[in-house]
Protein backbone atom coordinates (compact mmCIF):
# COMPACT_ATOMS: atom_id res chain seq x y z
CA UNK A 1 0.00 0.00 0.00
CA UNK A 2 2.63 2.40 0.58
CA UNK A 3 4.85 1.87 -2.20
CA UNK A 4 1.52 2.61 -4.48
CA UNK A 5 1.14 5.95 -2.45
CA UNK A 6 5.24 6.56 -3.72
CA UNK A 7 4.01 5.88 -7.06
CA UNK A 8 0.69 6.95 -7.51
CA UNK A 9 -0.53 10.57 -6.90
CA UNK A 10 -2.13 11.07 -3.11
CA UNK A 11 -6.06 11.64 -3.50
CA UNK A 12 -7.81 13.02 -0.63
CA UNK A 13 -10.95 10.98 -0.13
CA UNK A 14 -13.48 14.07 -1.20
CA UNK A 15 -11.77 14.45 -4.54
CA UNK A 16 -12.21 10.90 -4.98
CA UNK A 17 -15.82 11.08 -4.23
CA UNK A 18 -15.98 13.77 -6.49
CA UNK A 19 -15.09 11.91 -9.31
CA UNK A 20 -17.06 8.63 -8.66
CA UNK A 21 -20.31 10.72 -8.19
CA UNK A 22 -19.47 12.19 -11.86
CA UNK A 23 -19.03 9.06 -13.07
CA UNK A 24 -22.39 7.85 -11.82
CA UNK A 25 -24.28 11.03 -12.52
CA UNK A 26 -22.56 10.69 -16.35
CA UNK A 27 -24.41 7.10 -16.37
CA UNK A 28 -27.80 8.44 -14.79
CA UNK A 29 -27.60 11.49 -17.16
CA UNK A 30 -27.42 9.76 -20.36
CA UNK A 31 -30.03 7.83 -18.94
CA UNK A 32 -32.55 10.89 -18.40
CA UNK A 33 -31.98 12.68 -21.35
CA UNK A 34 -32.55 9.49 -23.29
CA UNK A 35 -36.53 9.10 -21.35
CA UNK A 36 -36.51 12.87 -21.71
CA UNK A 37 -36.34 12.25 -25.73
CA UNK A 38 -38.83 9.40 -25.91
CA UNK A 39 -41.40 11.90 -23.50
CA UNK A 40 -40.93 13.74 -26.34
CA UNK A 41 -41.35 11.12 -28.97
CA UNK A 42 -44.67 10.29 -26.89
CA UNK A 43 -46.33 13.23 -27.17
CA UNK A 44 -45.67 14.00 -30.32
CA UNK A 45 -47.61 10.63 -30.91
CA UNK A 46 -50.23 10.73 -28.96
CA UNK A 47 -51.27 14.08 -30.58
CA UNK A 48 -50.95 12.97 -34.10
CA UNK A 49 -53.23 10.10 -32.30
CA UNK A 50 -55.53 12.36 -32.02
CA UNK A 51 -55.66 14.53 -34.71
CA UNK A 52 -56.25 11.10 -36.29
CA UNK A 53 -59.11 10.37 -34.35
CA UNK A 54 -60.63 13.74 -34.35
CA UNK A 55 -60.61 13.35 -38.54
CA UNK A 56 -61.89 9.51 -38.14
CA UNK A 57 -64.88 10.97 -35.88
CA UNK A 58 -65.66 14.02 -38.53
CA UNK A 59 -65.51 11.21 -41.48
CA UNK A 60 -68.28 9.24 -39.63
CA UNK A 61 -70.12 11.87 -38.84
CA UNK A 62 -70.54 12.81 -42.78
CA UNK A 63 -71.05 9.34 -43.24
CA UNK A 64 -73.82 9.26 -41.27
CA UNK A 65 -75.38 12.73 -42.19
CA UNK A 66 -75.60 11.41 -45.63
CA UNK A 67 -76.76 7.89 -44.51
CA UNK A 68 -79.52 9.98 -42.89
CA UNK A 69 -80.00 12.50 -45.98
CA UNK A 70 -80.15 9.66 -48.29
CA UNK A 71 -82.75 7.62 -45.85
CA UNK A 72 -85.10 11.06 -45.78
CA UNK A 73 -85.54 11.02 -49.36
CA UNK B 1 -46.34 -5.79 -30.62
CA UNK B 2 -43.66 -5.08 -27.61
CA UNK B 3 -45.62 -3.16 -25.93
CA UNK B 4 -46.82 -5.89 -23.18
CA UNK B 5 -43.52 -6.57 -22.07
CA UNK B 6 -42.41 -3.42 -21.65
CA UNK B 7 -43.68 -2.50 -18.40
CA UNK B 8 -42.41 -5.66 -16.68
CA UNK B 9 -38.96 -5.21 -18.38
CA UNK B 10 -38.87 -1.41 -16.98
CA UNK B 11 -39.72 -2.65 -13.68
CA UNK B 12 -37.23 -4.98 -13.61
CA UNK B 13 -34.41 -2.87 -14.92
CA UNK B 14 -35.49 0.01 -11.91
CA UNK B 15 -34.95 -2.72 -9.41
CA UNK B 16 -31.94 -3.85 -10.96
CA UNK B 17 -30.38 -0.87 -11.05
CA UNK B 18 -31.42 0.38 -7.78
CA UNK B 19 -30.56 -2.79 -6.39
CA UNK B 20 -26.86 -2.09 -8.15
CA UNK B 21 -26.41 1.33 -6.64
CA UNK B 22 -27.60 0.28 -3.08
CA UNK B 23 -24.67 -2.71 -3.33
CA UNK B 24 -21.93 -0.71 -4.85
CA UNK B 25 -22.21 2.10 -2.34
CA UNK B 26 -23.76 0.12 0.93
CA UNK B 27 -22.33 -3.81 0.45
CA UNK B 28 -19.49 -3.75 -1.41
CA UNK B 29 -15.70 -3.44 0.23
CA UNK B 30 -13.69 -1.27 -0.17
CA UNK B 31 -10.97 -2.03 -3.07
CA UNK B 32 -7.21 -2.18 -1.19
CA UNK B 33 -5.30 -0.24 -3.66
CA UNK B 34 -7.64 1.89 -5.38
CA UNK B 35 -10.10 3.01 -2.41
CA UNK B 36 -12.96 4.56 -3.41
CA UNK B 37 -12.15 5.38 -6.85
CA UNK B 38 -12.38 1.78 -7.29
CA UNK B 39 -16.99 2.21 -7.26
CA UNK B 40 -16.46 3.88 -10.87
CA UNK B 41 -15.47 0.15 -11.98
CA UNK B 42 -18.92 -0.79 -11.06
CA UNK B 43 -20.54 0.97 -13.66
CA UNK B 44 -17.52 1.28 -17.05
CA UNK B 45 -17.32 -2.47 -16.72
CA UNK B 46 -20.22 -3.67 -16.97
CA UNK B 47 -21.63 -1.01 -19.55
CA UNK B 48 -18.09 -2.24 -21.66
CA UNK B 49 -19.40 -5.84 -21.26
CA UNK B 50 -22.83 -5.30 -22.61
CA UNK B 51 -21.05 -2.56 -25.43
CA UNK B 52 -18.67 -5.24 -26.84
CA UNK B 53 -21.50 -7.89 -26.59
CA UNK B 54 -24.08 -5.95 -28.07
CA UNK B 55 -21.93 -4.97 -31.51
CA UNK B 56 -21.17 -9.01 -31.79
CA UNK B 57 -24.94 -9.30 -31.55
CA UNK B 58 -25.73 -6.78 -34.10
CA UNK B 59 -23.27 -8.87 -35.94
CA UNK B 60 -25.05 -11.82 -35.76
CA UNK B 61 -28.63 -10.12 -36.36
CA UNK B 62 -27.56 -8.68 -39.83
CA UNK B 63 -25.87 -11.89 -40.87
CA UNK B 64 -29.95 -13.85 -40.02
CA UNK B 65 -31.28 -10.34 -42.29
CA UNK B 66 -28.29 -11.63 -45.20
CA UNK B 67 -29.48 -15.40 -44.88
CA UNK B 68 -33.29 -14.63 -44.70
CA UNK B 69 -33.49 -11.59 -46.36
CA UNK B 70 -36.57 -10.42 -43.47
CA UNK B 71 -35.90 -6.85 -43.07
CA UNK B 72 -37.09 -6.94 -39.61
CA UNK B 73 -33.69 -8.44 -38.54
CA UNK B 74 -32.00 -5.09 -40.31
CA UNK B 75 -33.90 -3.30 -37.96
CA UNK B 76 -33.13 -5.45 -34.44
CA UNK B 77 -29.54 -5.31 -35.95
CA UNK B 78 -29.60 -1.12 -36.40
CA UNK B 79 -31.30 -1.32 -33.20
CA UNK B 80 -28.95 -2.91 -31.23
CA UNK B 81 -25.56 -1.05 -32.52
CA UNK B 82 -27.58 2.42 -32.34
CA UNK B 83 -28.17 1.39 -28.31
CA UNK B 84 -24.66 0.26 -28.37
CA UNK B 85 -23.00 3.06 -29.99
CA UNK B 86 -24.80 4.85 -26.56
CA UNK B 87 -23.50 2.86 -24.07
CA UNK B 88 -20.03 2.83 -25.70
CA UNK B 89 -19.90 6.73 -25.40
CA UNK B 90 -21.36 6.41 -21.66
CA UNK B 91 -18.36 4.07 -21.42
CA UNK B 92 -15.46 6.05 -22.54
CA UNK B 93 -16.79 8.75 -20.08
CA UNK B 94 -17.02 6.72 -17.57
CA UNK B 95 -13.82 5.43 -18.31
CA UNK B 96 -12.08 9.20 -19.22
CA UNK B 97 -13.01 9.33 -15.37
CA UNK B 98 -11.68 6.94 -13.98
CA UNK B 99 -8.31 7.30 -15.00
CA UNK B 100 -8.37 11.00 -14.47
CA UNK B 101 -9.15 9.99 -10.90
CA UNK B 102 -6.22 7.21 -10.78
CA UNK B 103 -3.68 8.67 -12.50
CA UNK B 104 -4.56 12.43 -13.05
CA UNK B 105 -4.88 12.19 -17.37
CA UNK B 106 -7.97 11.78 -19.21
CA UNK B 107 -6.82 9.41 -21.25
CA UNK B 108 -4.08 6.80 -20.88
CA UNK B 109 -2.81 4.76 -23.20
CA UNK B 110 -2.10 1.60 -20.80
CA UNK B 111 -5.43 0.49 -20.45
CA UNK B 112 -6.60 -2.49 -23.34
CA UNK B 113 -10.26 -2.09 -22.67
CA UNK B 114 -9.85 1.81 -22.89
CA UNK B 115 -7.85 2.17 -26.34
CA UNK B 116 -9.88 -0.86 -27.96
CA UNK B 117 -12.98 0.72 -27.02
CA UNK B 118 -11.90 4.38 -28.58
CA UNK B 119 -11.06 2.23 -31.72
CA UNK B 120 -14.39 0.15 -31.95
CA UNK B 121 -16.30 3.53 -31.34
CA UNK B 122 -14.12 4.80 -34.40
CA UNK B 123 -15.32 1.92 -36.37
CA UNK B 124 -19.01 1.55 -35.19
CA UNK B 125 -19.52 5.54 -35.30
CA UNK B 126 -19.03 5.12 -39.27
CA UNK B 127 -22.37 2.67 -39.54
CA UNK B 128 -25.33 5.75 -39.35
CA UNK B 129 -22.94 7.52 -42.10
CA UNK B 130 -22.90 4.69 -44.33
CA UNK B 131 -26.29 3.91 -43.84
CA UNK B 132 -27.15 7.57 -44.70
CA UNK B 133 -25.09 7.89 -47.59
CA UNK B 134 -27.16 4.68 -49.42
CA UNK B 135 -30.72 5.44 -50.34
CA UNK B 136 -32.33 2.40 -51.31
CA UNK B 137 -33.89 0.85 -48.47
CA UNK B 138 -33.16 -2.62 -49.58
CA UNK B 139 -29.69 -2.16 -50.58
CA UNK B 140 -28.72 0.17 -47.61
CA UNK B 141 -30.32 -2.86 -45.41
CA UNK B 142 -27.84 -5.80 -47.70
CA UNK B 143 -24.70 -3.10 -47.22
CA UNK B 144 -25.19 -2.31 -43.29
CA UNK B 145 -25.78 -6.13 -42.83
CA UNK B 146 -22.17 -6.76 -44.46
CA UNK B 147 -20.51 -3.36 -42.72
CA UNK B 148 -22.03 -4.88 -39.24
CA UNK B 149 -21.06 -8.63 -39.49
CA UNK B 150 -17.20 -7.65 -40.52
CA UNK B 151 -17.62 -5.22 -37.42
CA UNK B 152 -18.77 -7.44 -35.17
CA UNK B 153 -16.25 -10.24 -36.33
CA UNK B 154 -13.97 -6.73 -35.76
CA UNK B 155 -14.51 -6.62 -32.07
CA UNK B 156 -13.29 -9.53 -30.42
CA UNK B 157 -10.22 -9.56 -32.56
CA UNK B 158 -9.01 -6.32 -32.17
CA UNK B 159 -9.57 -6.70 -27.62
CA UNK B 160 -7.34 -9.14 -27.95
CA UNK B 161 -5.04 -7.52 -30.30
CA UNK B 162 -4.93 -4.61 -28.02
CA UNK B 163 -4.86 -6.31 -25.35
CA UNK B 164 -1.80 -7.76 -26.00
CA UNK B 165 -0.03 -4.89 -27.22
CA UNK B 166 -0.54 -3.23 -24.50
CA UNK B 167 1.61 -3.27 -21.70
CA UNK B 168 -0.36 -2.94 -18.69
CA UNK B 169 1.92 -1.46 -15.90
CA UNK B 170 -1.10 -0.99 -13.45
CA UNK B 171 -2.33 -3.68 -11.67
CA UNK B 172 -5.44 -4.27 -13.21
CA UNK B 173 -8.24 -3.95 -10.35
CA UNK B 174 -10.32 -7.50 -11.43
CA UNK B 175 -6.72 -9.46 -10.26
CA UNK B 176 -4.80 -6.78 -7.22
CA UNK B 177 -6.62 -8.92 -4.56
CA UNK B 178 -4.36 -12.12 -5.36
CA UNK B 179 -6.44 -14.32 -7.97
CA UNK B 180 -9.44 -12.51 -8.53
CA UNK B 181 -12.24 -10.69 -6.42
CA UNK B 182 -13.31 -11.55 -3.28
CA UNK B 183 -16.96 -13.11 -3.46
CA UNK B 184 -18.49 -10.04 -2.05
CA UNK B 185 -16.97 -7.75 -4.84
CA UNK B 186 -17.89 -10.81 -7.63
CA UNK B 187 -21.31 -10.77 -6.61
CA UNK B 188 -22.14 -6.61 -6.90
CA UNK B 189 -20.49 -7.07 -10.30
CA UNK B 190 -22.62 -9.76 -11.93
CA UNK B 191 -25.91 -7.63 -10.10
CA UNK B 192 -24.09 -5.10 -12.32
CA UNK B 193 -23.83 -6.66 -14.96
CA UNK B 194 -27.37 -8.01 -15.34
CA UNK B 195 -28.75 -4.54 -14.75
CA UNK B 196 -26.79 -3.33 -17.65
CA UNK B 197 -28.14 -5.85 -19.50
CA UNK B 198 -31.48 -5.14 -18.77
CA UNK B 199 -30.91 -1.15 -19.29
CA UNK B 200 -29.75 -1.98 -22.97
CA UNK B 201 -32.30 -4.71 -23.33
CA UNK B 202 -35.30 -1.68 -22.36
CA UNK B 203 -34.04 0.82 -24.26
CA UNK B 204 -33.71 -1.62 -27.46
CA UNK B 205 -37.55 -2.31 -26.92
CA UNK B 206 -38.67 1.21 -26.47
CA UNK B 207 -36.24 2.36 -29.62
CA UNK B 208 -38.26 -0.86 -31.99
CA UNK B 209 -41.78 -0.11 -30.26
CA UNK B 210 -41.60 3.81 -30.48
CA UNK B 211 -40.63 2.86 -34.27
CA UNK B 212 -43.49 0.60 -35.18
CA UNK B 213 -45.92 2.97 -33.09
CA UNK B 214 -44.33 5.47 -35.74
CA UNK B 215 -44.98 3.87 -39.49
CA UNK B 216 -48.71 2.37 -38.06
CA UNK B 217 -49.45 6.00 -37.29
CA UNK B 218 -48.27 7.01 -40.78
CA UNK B 219 -50.60 4.23 -42.36
CA UNK B 220 -53.13 4.82 -40.30
CA UNK B 221 -52.81 8.50 -41.59
CA UNK B 222 -52.44 7.59 -45.02
CA UNK B 223 -55.94 5.28 -44.98
CA UNK B 224 -57.78 8.32 -43.22
CA UNK B 225 -56.50 11.32 -45.10
CA UNK B 226 -55.39 9.77 -48.32
CA UNK B 227 -51.60 9.79 -49.10
CA UNK B 228 -50.99 13.15 -49.94
CA UNK B 229 -51.48 14.23 -46.38
CA UNK B 230 -48.75 12.30 -45.21
CA UNK B 231 -45.15 13.53 -46.43
CA UNK B 232 -42.80 11.06 -47.54
CA UNK B 233 -39.94 9.91 -44.78
CA UNK B 234 -37.30 11.46 -47.28
CA UNK B 235 -33.63 10.06 -46.96
CA UNK B 236 -32.70 8.56 -43.21
CA UNK B 237 -30.68 6.23 -42.11
CA UNK B 238 -32.95 4.16 -40.14
CA UNK B 239 -34.45 0.93 -41.92
CA UNK B 240 -38.43 2.05 -42.45
CA UNK B 241 -40.27 -1.11 -42.70
CA UNK B 242 -44.05 0.22 -43.04
CA UNK B 243 -43.31 2.44 -45.63
CA UNK B 244 -44.50 2.01 -49.01
CA UNK B 245 -41.88 0.99 -51.28
CA UNK B 246 -40.23 3.44 -53.11
CA UNK B 247 -38.82 2.45 -56.32
CA UNK B 248 -35.19 2.65 -56.18
CA UNK B 249 -33.44 5.32 -58.17
CA UNK B 250 -30.57 4.46 -59.92
CA UNK B 251 -27.06 5.57 -58.69
CA UNK B 252 -24.98 7.59 -61.34
CA UNK B 253 -23.22 6.19 -63.36
CA UNK B 254 -24.49 2.64 -62.61
CA UNK B 255 -23.78 -0.07 -65.81
CA UNK B 256 -24.42 1.79 -68.39
CA UNK B 257 -23.41 -0.02 -71.63
CA UNK B 258 -21.88 1.69 -74.69
CA UNK B 259 -25.03 3.25 -77.15
CA UNK B 260 -26.87 0.82 -79.85
CA UNK B 261 -25.37 2.03 -82.84
CA UNK B 262 -28.08 3.42 -85.20
CA UNK B 263 -28.69 1.31 -87.76
CA UNK C 1 -10.00 -19.75 -60.41
CA UNK C 2 -10.15 -18.60 -64.22
CA UNK C 3 -12.36 -15.63 -64.28
CA UNK C 4 -10.22 -14.43 -61.22
CA UNK C 5 -7.38 -14.85 -63.42
CA UNK C 6 -9.67 -13.00 -65.98
CA UNK C 7 -10.59 -10.14 -64.15
CA UNK C 8 -6.55 -9.73 -62.66
CA UNK C 9 -5.43 -9.75 -65.86
CA UNK C 10 -7.74 -7.22 -66.95
CA UNK C 11 -6.89 -4.75 -63.91
CA UNK C 12 -2.84 -5.29 -64.51
CA UNK C 13 -3.34 -4.35 -68.08
CA UNK C 14 -5.30 -1.38 -67.54
CA UNK C 15 -2.98 -0.28 -65.40
CA UNK C 16 -0.16 -1.12 -67.14
CA UNK C 17 -1.42 0.93 -70.14
CA UNK C 18 -2.48 4.00 -68.14
CA UNK C 19 -0.71 3.39 -64.66
CA UNK C 20 -2.43 5.96 -62.56
CA UNK C 21 -3.26 4.36 -59.21
CA UNK C 22 0.57 2.85 -58.62
CA UNK C 23 2.40 5.94 -59.31
CA UNK C 24 -0.43 8.08 -57.26
CA UNK C 25 0.41 6.03 -54.55
CA UNK C 26 4.36 5.85 -54.64
CA UNK C 27 4.26 9.72 -55.12
CA UNK C 28 1.88 10.26 -52.09
CA UNK C 29 4.26 8.41 -50.24
CA UNK C 30 7.51 10.08 -50.89
CA UNK C 31 5.80 13.27 -50.08
CA UNK C 32 4.65 12.08 -46.97
CA UNK C 33 8.28 10.88 -45.81
CA UNK C 34 9.44 14.85 -46.64
CA UNK C 35 6.11 15.79 -44.80
CA UNK C 36 7.00 13.41 -41.61
CA UNK C 37 10.90 14.91 -41.69
CA UNK C 38 9.51 18.68 -41.62
CA UNK C 39 6.25 17.17 -38.86
CA UNK C 40 8.80 15.36 -36.93
CA UNK C 41 12.42 17.17 -37.07
CA UNK C 42 14.41 14.53 -37.28
CA UNK C 43 16.85 13.66 -39.54
CA UNK C 44 16.46 9.90 -38.95
CA UNK C 45 14.55 7.72 -37.13
CA UNK C 46 14.65 4.39 -35.60
CA UNK C 47 12.95 1.45 -33.66
CA UNK C 48 9.68 1.68 -32.78
CA UNK C 49 9.15 5.31 -34.88
CA UNK C 50 10.77 4.25 -37.87
CA UNK C 51 8.07 1.10 -37.77
CA UNK C 52 5.21 4.07 -37.23
CA UNK C 53 6.75 6.54 -39.97
CA UNK C 54 6.54 3.61 -42.78
CA UNK C 55 3.91 1.87 -41.67
CA UNK C 56 1.30 4.36 -41.38
CA UNK C 57 2.53 5.83 -45.18
CA UNK C 58 1.79 2.88 -46.35
CA UNK C 59 -1.33 2.47 -44.89
CA UNK C 60 -2.64 5.77 -46.03
CA UNK C 61 -1.04 5.52 -49.80
CA UNK C 62 -3.08 2.09 -49.96
CA UNK C 63 -6.15 3.83 -49.19
CA UNK C 64 -5.89 5.72 -52.02
CA UNK C 65 -5.12 2.57 -54.08
CA UNK C 66 -8.49 1.63 -52.01
CA UNK C 67 -10.32 4.38 -53.33
CA UNK C 68 -9.93 4.07 -56.86
CA UNK C 69 -10.45 0.41 -56.67
CA UNK C 70 -13.88 -0.32 -58.37
CA UNK C 71 -13.93 2.77 -59.95
CA UNK C 72 -13.89 1.45 -63.44
CA UNK C 73 -16.26 -1.40 -63.13
CA UNK C 74 -19.02 1.07 -61.32
CA UNK C 75 -18.53 3.31 -64.50
CA UNK C 76 -18.23 1.26 -67.62
CA UNK C 77 -20.55 -1.56 -66.31
CA UNK C 78 -18.57 -4.25 -65.01
CA UNK C 79 -20.51 -4.71 -62.03
CA UNK C 80 -23.43 -6.26 -64.40
CA UNK C 81 -20.70 -7.87 -66.39
CA UNK C 82 -20.00 -10.17 -63.59
CA UNK C 83 -23.61 -10.40 -62.23
CA UNK C 84 -24.63 -11.88 -66.06
CA UNK C 85 -21.74 -14.39 -66.66
CA UNK C 86 -21.83 -17.51 -65.58
CA UNK C 87 -19.38 -17.29 -62.62
CA UNK C 88 -19.27 -17.14 -59.35
CA UNK C 89 -19.29 -13.56 -58.15
CA UNK C 90 -16.60 -13.84 -55.57
CA UNK C 91 -14.28 -13.91 -58.47
CA UNK C 92 -14.35 -10.19 -58.43
CA UNK C 93 -13.72 -10.11 -55.24
CA UNK C 94 -10.36 -12.09 -55.29
CA UNK C 95 -9.51 -10.70 -58.70
CA UNK C 96 -9.50 -7.49 -57.29
CA UNK C 97 -7.71 -8.60 -53.41
CA UNK C 98 -4.79 -9.98 -55.73
CA UNK C 99 -4.52 -7.08 -57.57
CA UNK C 100 -4.67 -4.53 -54.95
CA UNK C 101 -1.90 -6.89 -53.33
CA UNK C 102 0.41 -6.71 -56.02
CA UNK C 103 0.00 -2.99 -56.73
CA UNK C 104 1.27 -2.44 -53.22
CA UNK C 105 4.07 -4.78 -53.36
CA UNK C 106 5.16 -2.91 -56.12
CA UNK C 107 4.32 0.52 -54.18
CA UNK C 108 6.81 -1.11 -51.60
CA UNK C 109 9.30 -1.85 -53.56
CA UNK C 110 10.31 1.83 -53.98
CA UNK C 111 8.85 3.19 -50.76
CA UNK C 112 10.59 0.97 -49.03
CA UNK C 113 13.92 2.04 -50.39
CA UNK C 114 12.71 5.56 -50.48
CA UNK C 115 12.21 5.32 -46.64
CA UNK C 116 15.72 3.45 -46.25
CA UNK C 117 17.07 6.13 -47.97
CA UNK C 118 15.68 9.61 -46.32
CA UNK C 119 14.89 8.43 -43.19
CA UNK C 120 15.79 5.41 -42.16
CA UNK C 121 18.90 5.14 -39.41
CA UNK C 122 19.95 1.86 -39.15
CA UNK C 123 21.13 -0.03 -42.24
CA UNK C 124 17.87 -1.70 -43.96
CA UNK C 125 20.13 -4.80 -45.62
CA UNK C 126 19.81 -7.18 -42.11
CA UNK C 127 16.28 -5.80 -42.04
CA UNK C 128 15.05 -7.05 -44.98
CA UNK C 129 13.62 -10.80 -45.08
CA UNK C 130 11.60 -9.71 -41.84
CA UNK C 131 10.59 -6.88 -43.35
CA UNK C 132 9.87 -8.72 -46.36
CA UNK C 133 7.13 -11.30 -44.54
CA UNK C 134 6.02 -8.47 -42.21
CA UNK C 135 4.87 -6.41 -45.61
CA UNK C 136 4.04 -9.46 -47.02
CA UNK C 137 1.09 -10.38 -44.46
CA UNK C 138 0.01 -6.79 -43.98
CA UNK C 139 -0.38 -6.41 -48.02
CA UNK C 140 -3.02 -9.44 -47.94
CA UNK C 141 -4.66 -7.95 -44.54
CA UNK C 142 -4.93 -4.21 -46.87
CA UNK C 143 -6.30 -6.64 -50.11
CA UNK C 144 -8.71 -8.47 -48.23
CA UNK C 145 -10.11 -5.10 -46.32
CA UNK C 146 -9.50 -2.99 -48.83
CA UNK C 147 -11.42 -5.13 -51.37
CA UNK C 148 -14.05 -5.33 -49.18
CA UNK C 149 -14.55 -1.73 -47.86
CA UNK C 150 -14.14 -0.60 -51.71
CA UNK C 151 -16.88 -2.67 -52.74
CA UNK C 152 -19.21 -1.49 -50.05
CA UNK C 153 -17.91 2.34 -50.41
CA UNK C 154 -18.03 2.32 -54.52
CA UNK C 155 -21.97 2.09 -54.82
CA UNK C 156 -22.66 4.49 -52.08
CA UNK C 157 -22.74 8.75 -52.50
CA UNK C 158 -20.07 9.37 -50.04
CA UNK C 159 -17.30 7.24 -51.50
CA UNK C 160 -14.22 8.79 -51.36
CA UNK C 161 -15.18 9.58 -47.35
CA UNK C 162 -16.52 6.22 -46.79
CA UNK C 163 -13.60 4.59 -47.24
CA UNK C 164 -11.19 5.50 -44.89
CA UNK C 165 -13.52 5.75 -42.16
CA UNK C 166 -14.57 2.38 -42.22
CA UNK C 167 -10.92 1.10 -43.46
CA UNK C 168 -8.75 2.55 -40.79
CA UNK C 169 -10.42 1.68 -37.58
CA UNK C 170 -10.65 -2.00 -39.33
CA UNK C 171 -7.45 -2.07 -40.12
CA UNK C 172 -5.93 -0.88 -36.87
CA UNK C 173 -5.17 -4.43 -35.32
CA UNK C 174 -2.84 -5.63 -38.30
CA UNK C 175 -1.10 -2.19 -37.69
CA UNK C 176 -0.49 -3.10 -34.60
CA UNK C 177 0.53 -6.25 -35.28
CA UNK C 178 2.86 -4.88 -38.21
CA UNK C 179 4.45 -2.00 -36.00
CA UNK C 180 5.34 -4.45 -33.36
CA UNK C 181 6.67 -6.38 -35.72
CA UNK C 182 8.37 -3.51 -37.94
CA UNK C 183 10.31 -2.17 -34.55
CA UNK C 184 13.01 -4.76 -33.75
CA UNK C 185 14.23 -4.97 -37.43
CA UNK C 186 15.05 -1.28 -37.44
CA UNK C 187 16.34 -1.39 -33.57
CA UNK C 188 19.47 1.57 -33.74
CA UNK C 189 21.75 -1.36 -32.51
CA UNK C 190 21.17 -3.34 -35.38
CA UNK C 191 17.85 -6.06 -36.35
CA UNK C 192 16.66 -7.91 -34.37
CA UNK C 193 14.37 -10.98 -34.03
CA UNK C 194 11.26 -11.08 -35.48
CA UNK C 195 8.55 -11.34 -32.30
CA UNK C 196 6.89 -14.31 -33.49
CA UNK C 197 3.44 -13.68 -31.23
CA UNK C 198 2.84 -11.24 -33.23
CA UNK C 199 3.21 -12.91 -36.51
CA UNK C 200 0.62 -15.43 -35.36
CA UNK C 201 -1.69 -11.96 -34.62
CA UNK C 202 -1.39 -11.18 -38.33
CA UNK C 203 -1.50 -14.22 -40.26
CA UNK C 204 -4.79 -14.92 -37.98
CA UNK C 205 -6.31 -11.74 -39.06
CA UNK C 206 -5.67 -12.56 -42.34
CA UNK C 207 -6.98 -15.61 -42.19
CA UNK C 208 -10.05 -14.43 -40.45
CA UNK C 209 -11.30 -11.09 -42.56
CA UNK C 210 -9.92 -12.96 -45.73
CA UNK C 211 -12.74 -15.87 -44.92
CA UNK C 212 -14.97 -13.52 -43.99
CA UNK C 213 -14.72 -10.76 -46.91
CA UNK C 214 -14.75 -13.97 -48.99
CA UNK C 215 -17.92 -15.19 -47.27
CA UNK C 216 -20.09 -11.79 -47.55
CA UNK C 217 -18.61 -10.55 -50.56
CA UNK C 218 -21.36 -11.69 -52.55
CA UNK C 219 -23.63 -9.98 -50.94
CA UNK C 220 -22.66 -6.69 -52.37
CA UNK C 221 -23.32 -7.51 -55.32
CA UNK C 222 -26.85 -8.95 -55.21
CA UNK C 223 -29.16 -6.58 -56.99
Amino acid sequence: MSVLFAVAPALPLDEAGKYVAGAFVAFVGVIVIYVAIMGVRLQRMSRELSELHRALEAREQGEAERAKGAAAR
Amino acid sequence: MYGKGLRALSLATFAALTATFALVFFYAPLDADQGFIQKIFYVHVPVAIVTLCAYVLGGIFAAIHLKTHDRGWDLRSYVVIHIALIFNVVGLLTGAIWAKASWGHWWVWDEPTLVSFLIVFLLFATYQPLRFSIEDPERQARYAAVFAVMAGAFVPLNFAAVRAATATVHPRTFGTTGGGLPSQMAWVFVVAIVAMALLFALMCCYEIAAKQTRWQLRALRRRLLGSDAVAPLGRSAAPALGEPSRSAPRESGRGSYPAEAPS
Amino acid sequence: MRPSVALLRKDLLLERRAPEAVPAMLLFSLTTFVLFHFGLGRDEVSGQMAAGVLLVTLLFAAILGINRLFVSEQEEGGFDGVLLAPIDRTALFVAKAAGLFLFLSLVEIVAVAAFAILLLGPSPWPALPGLLLTLALLNAALAVVGALVSALAIRTRARDLIVPIVALPLLTPALIAAARLAAPLFAAGGAQALPTKWLAVLALYDLVFGLLAYAVFDFLLED
